[in-house]
C-alpha cells in the first residue's frame, strides 16, 4: 500500500472521529468498518465514541423535533476534541452539519457546540477526497459498477462528486451511467412508510434504471438508500444488489486472494 | 375608491394581521445581476441578437430597403395577401401613409373600440403599429398605448405588422428601463411584444396565433418614429 | 348576449380531504398517464436547464430574486398601502377580501354593477383558489376560462393538473374528443393547430361580446401603481383590454417596490416555468382607459386576496413560503408530481409549492397529509428561483401538523396538531428514549442482533415491495469492541 499523499486541504490530521449512523450500526456494520479501517490505512487515529446512537434525523423530518433534539443532544457532547468527525452517509452528515443548527436554534446551551462540530463534519468520501486527497490503488478484477448517491448527500453534501472522484481512480473499475442519475430513489425515511405507494413507484423505478445500466454491483455513500433500492430489487426476485461505498473500496484495496 | 364597508374592514384586519409583529425592513436590494452579459454594443450587434431572437420566436424581420419603408410595407402586404390595414387614429406627419393604388386598402383606429369592434375582429387582416423601442437580448418590442395608438392594433387583428427605429434598440430591459424612465410617467398599458401569440397548452406542441395575432412581422429602419 | 354556454359540472371545492392516497395510488396504476406525466416534466426540466446554461449565473440570479422578493415581504404593509394609493391615483379601484366568500362578493357584486352575466377569464391561480368559477354559478352567473389549457380543462369538467400547463394531464387525442362532443359543429380533429384554430374561434366571439375580463397578476409594483401579466396566448391581453370591465384578482404578497425590481424576477419566472427566456407578451397595466383614448378597459379593479397569507406571514419562520413567484419550476422537477400529476393533489395549487402554501390556505387538518408526501429530496429547493426552503417548510409543518398541545409563545397556524397520531407519537417517544440511552440502546443492539431470526418477515408497508430489514449479526458497537479487544 502506497503511503498517502495528503493534499486536499494540506492538512493530515492525526486523529479523527467515526460517527457510524444507527443504520450502519444495526444493518450494515461491514460498511463503517471498512470506513474506519480504510481510514486507520492512511495513518489515522479513529476514535469511535461508544455512546453515539443516531443523528436525530428520523424523527426531525418525521416533524417530531423534540425527540430529535434530545436525541441530537447526546451526540453533540461526545465530540470534545477538535478533530474532524467522519460520517460515512450523506443525509446524516448533512443533518449534524446544516439541520442541527436548525434544529437546536441559537437559544439552546448547545448552540455554540453544534455551530463548532458543524465545521468538522465530514461525509467519508468527501474526506477522503477533500481533506487527505486520497490516490487508491486498485487492485479487484475488472468490473462494471453503477453509482446512486442520495439526494442530501448530493445536494446539502456534493457527495455525488467525491464518491465520483474516488471511483475514477479505480483503474479496473468501470462506472456506468444510469437514466436521471439524480432522482430520489423514494426512501425519505418514514416517507417510505407513510405513503408507500409513492415511495415504491420510486423505489421501482430506480431499481428499473440502475439494474438496466448492466452493472455488476450498485454502489451507494447512504444505507437508507441502499437498504430501499435492495430491499425492492430483491423482493423483484433480481440477483443485482448494491454496497456501501466504504465495503466496496475497501474490497478493491486489498490485495488479491 | 367605492370601498364597501366589508373590504374597509378586510383591510384594516389584513394590514393589521401584517402589522401584528414588526417586521424589520431588509436593505433595498440592487439589480446587478442579468441572464445575457452583453452590454453596451454597436447598433449592428443588437439589430442581429433583436432579428435573430424574433426570428426563433417565429417573427419576421424585414429591412426597409432603400424606396423607403412604405414601399416595404406595401410588399408585405402584398406576399401576405393582406387587403385590409388599420392604422393608429394618427401618425407624425413624416410618417404618414397616403392611400396607395397598389396597397391593401387603408383605414384608421378612429373610432372608440366600441363602435370598431365588427372591423377590428372580423374585417381587418391586420395593424400597424409603431413601437417605441426594443430590447436586443430577448428580441422584444415595447409598445405604448395612447390615443393616438390604440393597444387593440397590436393584438385583435392576424396580423401585426410593426415599425421599428433601431437605434432605439436598449441591450436588455433592466437598460431600457433605466434610460426609458417610464416609472415617471407610465402610459395607460405598455406592452412587451416577443413574437406571435402561441400556445404549448396541447401535449407541449407549440402552436401559433392562439388568440391574438397568427403573425408578427416588424419593419426596420433608422428613421426617428415620434 | 346569448345565455352562457359554460358547463356547471366541475367538481366542487379545492380541499385535499383524506383521498391523496387512493387519487395517487390510482395514478400510479395508471402506466399510460404516469408516462404521459414523466414525458412533459422531461421536457420542461429540459427546457430550462437550457435557459440556464452557466451555473454561477444561475445562483446569481437565484440570489438577486431571493433578495428582491425577501424585501418587498419585508416592507409588505407598507408597499401595499402605496399600492393601493397609487392605484387609485391611476383610477384603478382596490378592494381587499380576506377570505374565498368575500372576494367572490366583491367580483360578483362588480358583475352586478356591470350587468354582466357572464365574465371572460385570462389564467389566475387565485381565481381558483377562491373557487370563483363556483360561486359565480351559485349566484347565476357564469365564468368563461380563455387560457388553452383552462379552457380544455374547463370543458373537460375537470381542475388544472399544473399551474402553468393546467391541461398537461390530457393527450391531445382526448382533447380533439372533448372538442367534437362539446364544443358545436366541430368535427374530430387531432392537429394541434386545428385544435387551436377552434378554440380560437369560439374565445374571439367571447372577447368581443362580454363585459367583463378577469385576469391575474405576476406583479404588482407599487411606486407606479402598476400590474404585471405574463402570458403567450393573448388571452390574457384579451381580457383586459376588449371588455368594459378588468377584474384583476392576486394574493397580497405578489407587490414588489419598484419598476427595476420587475425585470429580474421576469427573466427567473419565464425560464424557470416553460424555460423561456420572455414570453410572447408582458403587459403593463397602469389605468383604465384615459379621456381621448380609444381602447381599454373603462374600470379596473384590483382584488387583493388574503386567505391564509397573514398566517404565514406572521411567523418568520413560514414567512419565505410568500416569495414564490408561481413559475411551477418545484413541481416540475419533483419526483412525487411527476408519478401523479396535479390532481391527485386536491389542492389548487399542486406539488411541493401546493404542499406548504395550502396548510396556511386550508389548515393543515385539511392537508396534514400532503405535507408527508415527500421524499424530502430536496429537488424543489434546487430549482426555486427564489431560493424557498421548501424542504424545510416542510419539515416545520410536518411538526406544526402533529404538535402535542399548543405553544403559548407561538401563534398557532391553522389545525395545528390536529394531525397528531398517539401511536406514532409513542414511537417516537421510546425512539428517543432508547437513542439518548447509551444502556438501553445497547441492549436493545445486542438482542437485535442476538435474535435477528425473530424479525418480523412482515414489516407493514415496508415489505410490501421490499424484503424485510433484518439486523447483522452484530451490530457496529460490538465490532469496534471486539477489535479494541483484540
Amino acid at each position: 500500500m502506497p503511503p498517502p499523499t495528503p493534499k486536499g486541504t494540506g492538512s493530515h490530521p492525526g486523529t479523527v472521529y467515526f460517527f457510524g449512523t444507527c443504520l450502519v450500526d444495526l444493518f450494515d456494520p461491514l460498511a463503517g468498518l471498512s470506513a474506519m479501517e480504510i481510514l486507520e490505512q492512511r495513518g489515522i487515529r479513529v476514535v469511535f465514541p461508544d455512546s453515539q446512537s443516531c443523528c436525530g434525523q428520523p424523527a426531525y423530518t418525521s416533524g417530531y423535533p423534540a425527540e430529535a433534539l434530545k436525541v441530537a443532544a447526546q451526540q453533540v457532547v461526545l465530540f470534545e476534541e477538535d478533530w474532524p468527525i467522519i460520517v460515512p452517509s450523506g443525509s446524516c452528515a448533512g443533518m449534524m452539519k446544516h439541520h442541527w443548527l436548525r434544529l437546536f436554534g441559537k437559544d439552546h446551551p448547545l448552540y455554540d457546540k453544534v455551530q463548532a462540530i458543524a465545521g468538522r463534519i465530514y461525509e467519508f468520501t468527501e474526506f477522503l477526497v477533500k481533506v487527505l486527497d486520497v490516490r487508491l490503488d486498485d487492485r479487484g478484477a475488472p468490473c462494471k459498477i453503477v453509482l446512486h448517491t442520495s439526494c442530501s448527500a448530493r445536494r446539502e453534501m456534493g457527495v455525488h462528486l467525491t464518491s465520483k472522484a474516488l471511483l475514477a481512480q479505480l483503474d479496473k473499475v468501470e462506472v456506468l451511467q444510469q437514466e436521471r442519475e439524480a432522482e430520489c430513489c423514494g426512501f425519505g425515511g418514514t416517507f417510505s412508510v407513510r405513503q408507500p405507494e409513492l415511495s415504491a413507484a420510486m423505489a421501482g423505478d430506480k431499481a428499473q434504471a440502475l439494474e438496466a445500466t448492466g452493472a455488476e454491483l450498485l454502489v451507494s455513500a447512504d444505507c437508507g438508500c441502499l437498504s430501499n433500492i435492495n430491499g425492492t430489487l430483491a423482493k423483484s426476485g433480481s440477483k443485482f444488489q448494491g454496497q456501501h461505498i466504504a465495503t466496496f473500496l475497501k474490497s478493491r484495496l486489498e490485495p488479491k486472494a | 375608491m367605492s370601498a364597501t364597508p366589508q373590504t374597509s374592514s378586510a383591510r384594516a384586519n389584513i394590514l393589521a394581521r401584517l402589522r401584528s409583529k414588526p417586521v424589520p425592513p431588509l436593505p433595498q436590494p440592487t439589480v446587478q445581476v442579468w441572464t445575457s452579459q452583453m452590454g453596451d454594443q454597436p447598433v449592428e450587434v443588437l439589430r442581429q441578437s433583436l432579428k435573430s431572437n424574433l426570428e426563433a420566436a417565429h417573427a419576421e424581420v424585414i429591412q426597409a430597403g432603400p424606396e423607403g419603408w412604405r414601399a416595404t410595407l406595401q410588399k408585405v402586404c402584398q406576399d401576405q395577401g393582406i387587403k385590409t390595414l388599420m392604422l393608429p387614429r394618427s401618425l407624425p406627419p413624416t410618417l404618414d401613409i397616403a392611400p396607395w393604388d397598389q396597397g391593401p386598402a387603408l383605414s384608421r383606429f378612429d373610432q372608440p373600440m366600441e363602435t370598431l369592434k365588427d372591423s377590428l375582429f372580423n374585417q381587418v387582416d391586420a395593424g400597424f403599429t409603431l413601437a417605441e423601442c426594443a430590447i436586443a437580448d430577448t428580441g422584444t418590442l415595447v409598445l405604448l398605448s395612447s390615443p393616438e395608438q390604440p393597444r387593440s392594433l397590436s393584438l385583435v387583428p392576424p396580423v401585426h405588422i410593426c415599425l421599428l427605429d433601431v437605434r432605439r434598440l436598449h441591450t436588455d430591459m433592466p437598460t431600457a428601463l433605466a434610460r426609458e424612465q417610464w416609472a415617471s410617467a407610465m402610459p395607460t398599458n405598455l406592452i412587451f411584444v416577443s413574437g406571435p401569440s402561441k400556445t404549448a397548452d396541447i401535449q407541449q406542441t407549440l402552436a401559433y396565433g392562439a388568440h391574438g395575432p397568427k403573425s408578427l412581422i416588424v419593419i426596420l429602419v433608422e428613421e426617428d418614429l415620434q | 348576449m346569448s345565455a352562457p354556454q359554460v358547463n356547471s359540472t366541475q367538481p366542487m371545492h379545492f380541499m385535499p380531504g383524506p383521498g391523496f392516497r387512493s387519487r395517487s395510488k390510482e395514478v400510479l396504476d395508471n402506466p399510460f398517464l404516469r408516462q404521459s406525466f414523466r414525458g412533459a416534466m422531461d421536457f420542461l426540466m429540459q427546457k430550462r436547464a437550457a435557459q440556464f446554461p452557466d451555473p454561477a449565473n444561475l445562483e446569481a440570479l437565484r440570489s438577486q430574486g431571493e433578495a428582491i422578493r425577501k424585501y418587498s415581504l419585508s416592507r409588505l404593509p407598507d408597499l401595499l398601502e402605496q399600492l393601493e394609493a397609487n392605484l387609485t391615483r391611476n383610477g384603478i379601484q382596490v378592494h381587499w377580501a380576506e377570505n374565498p366568500e368575500q372576494a367572490q362578493d366583491i367580483i360578483a357584486g362588480l358583475m352586478e354593477k356591470a350587468q354582466a352575466p357572464l365574465m371572460v377569464k385570462g389564467k389566475s391561480m387565485v381565481s381558483e383558489e377562491v373557487e370563483l368559477n363556483h360561486a359565480l354559478i351559485a349566484r347565476g352567473m357564469d365564468a368563461l376560462e380563455s387560457d388553452m389549457g383552462e379552457y380544455i380543462v374547463q370543458l373537460a369538467g375537470e381542475r388544472p393538473s399544473h399551474i402553468i400547463m393546467p391541461a398537461i394531464h390530457k393527450t391531445k387525442e382526448e382533447i380533439a374528443r372533448l372538442f367534437a362532443e362539446k364544443v358545436p359543429g366541430v368535427d374530430y380533429t387531432d392537429s394541434v393547430d386545428e385544435l387551436i384554430q377552434i378554440g380560437r374561434r369560439v374565445l374571439r366571439e367571447k372577447f368581443r361580446e362580454t363585459k367583463v375580463g378577469l385576469s391575474g397578476v405576476n406583479f404588482a409594483v407599487a411606486e407606479t401603481g402598476t400590474l404585471c401579466l405574463v402570458e403567450n396566448e393573448g388571452n390574457g391581453r384579451m381580457c383586459t383590454t376588449v371588455p368594459d370591465m378588468h377584474i384583476a384578482i392576486t394574493g397580497i404578497e405578489k407587490v414588489v417596490e419598484k419598476l427595476e425590481h420587475v425585470p429580474p424576477l421576469l427573466a427567473l419566472l419565464t425560464r424557470s416555468a416553460t424555460g423561456q427566456a420572455v414570453t410572447t407578451y408582458f403587459n403593463w397595466i397602469s389605468s383604465p382607459r384615459k379621456a381621448h383614448e380609444l381602447d381599454g378597459p373603462k374600470e379596473v379593479h384590483l382584488v387583493l386576496v388574503d386567505n391564509g397569507r397573514t398566517q404565514a406571514y406572521a411567523r418568520e419562520d413560514f414567512r419565505s413560503t410568500l416569495q414564490c413567484i408561481r413559475c411551477g419550476a418545484c413541481m416540475n422537477h419533483c419526483p412525487v408530481y411527476t408519478r401523479i400529476g396535479g390532481l391527485a393533489y386536491g389542492t389548487t395549487y399542486p406539488g411541493p409549492i401546493g404542499k406548504i402554501i395550502s396548510p396556511h390556505m386550508l389548515g393543515l387538518e385539511g392537508t396534514g397529509e400532503l405535507v408527508t408526501a415527500s421524499s424530502l429530496c430536496g429537488a424543489c429547493g434546487e430549482v426555486c428561483p427564489v431560493r424557498i426552503p421548501i424542504p424545510e417548510l416542510l419539515i416545520d409543518l410536518r411538526a406544526r401538523s402533529q404538535s402535542g398541545g399548543p405553544d403559548p409563545f407561538t401563534p398557532q397556524l391553522k389545525g395545528e396538531g390536529s394531525n397528531r397520531k398517539p401511536f406514532m407519537a409513542l414511537a417516537f417517544s421510546l425512539w428517543s428514549l432508547l437513542y439518548r440511552s447509551p444502556g438501553l440502546y445497547r441492549l436493545f443492539a445486542w438482542s437485535a442482533t442476538r435474535f435477528r431470526a425473530l424479525a418480523p418477515r412482515n414489516q407493514g408497508a415496508w415489505t410490501r415491495t421490499r424484503t424485510p430489514l433484518i439486523p447483522a449479526k452484530k451490530s457496529l458497537h460490538e465490532l469496534v469492541r471486539e477489535r479494541r479487544n483484540q
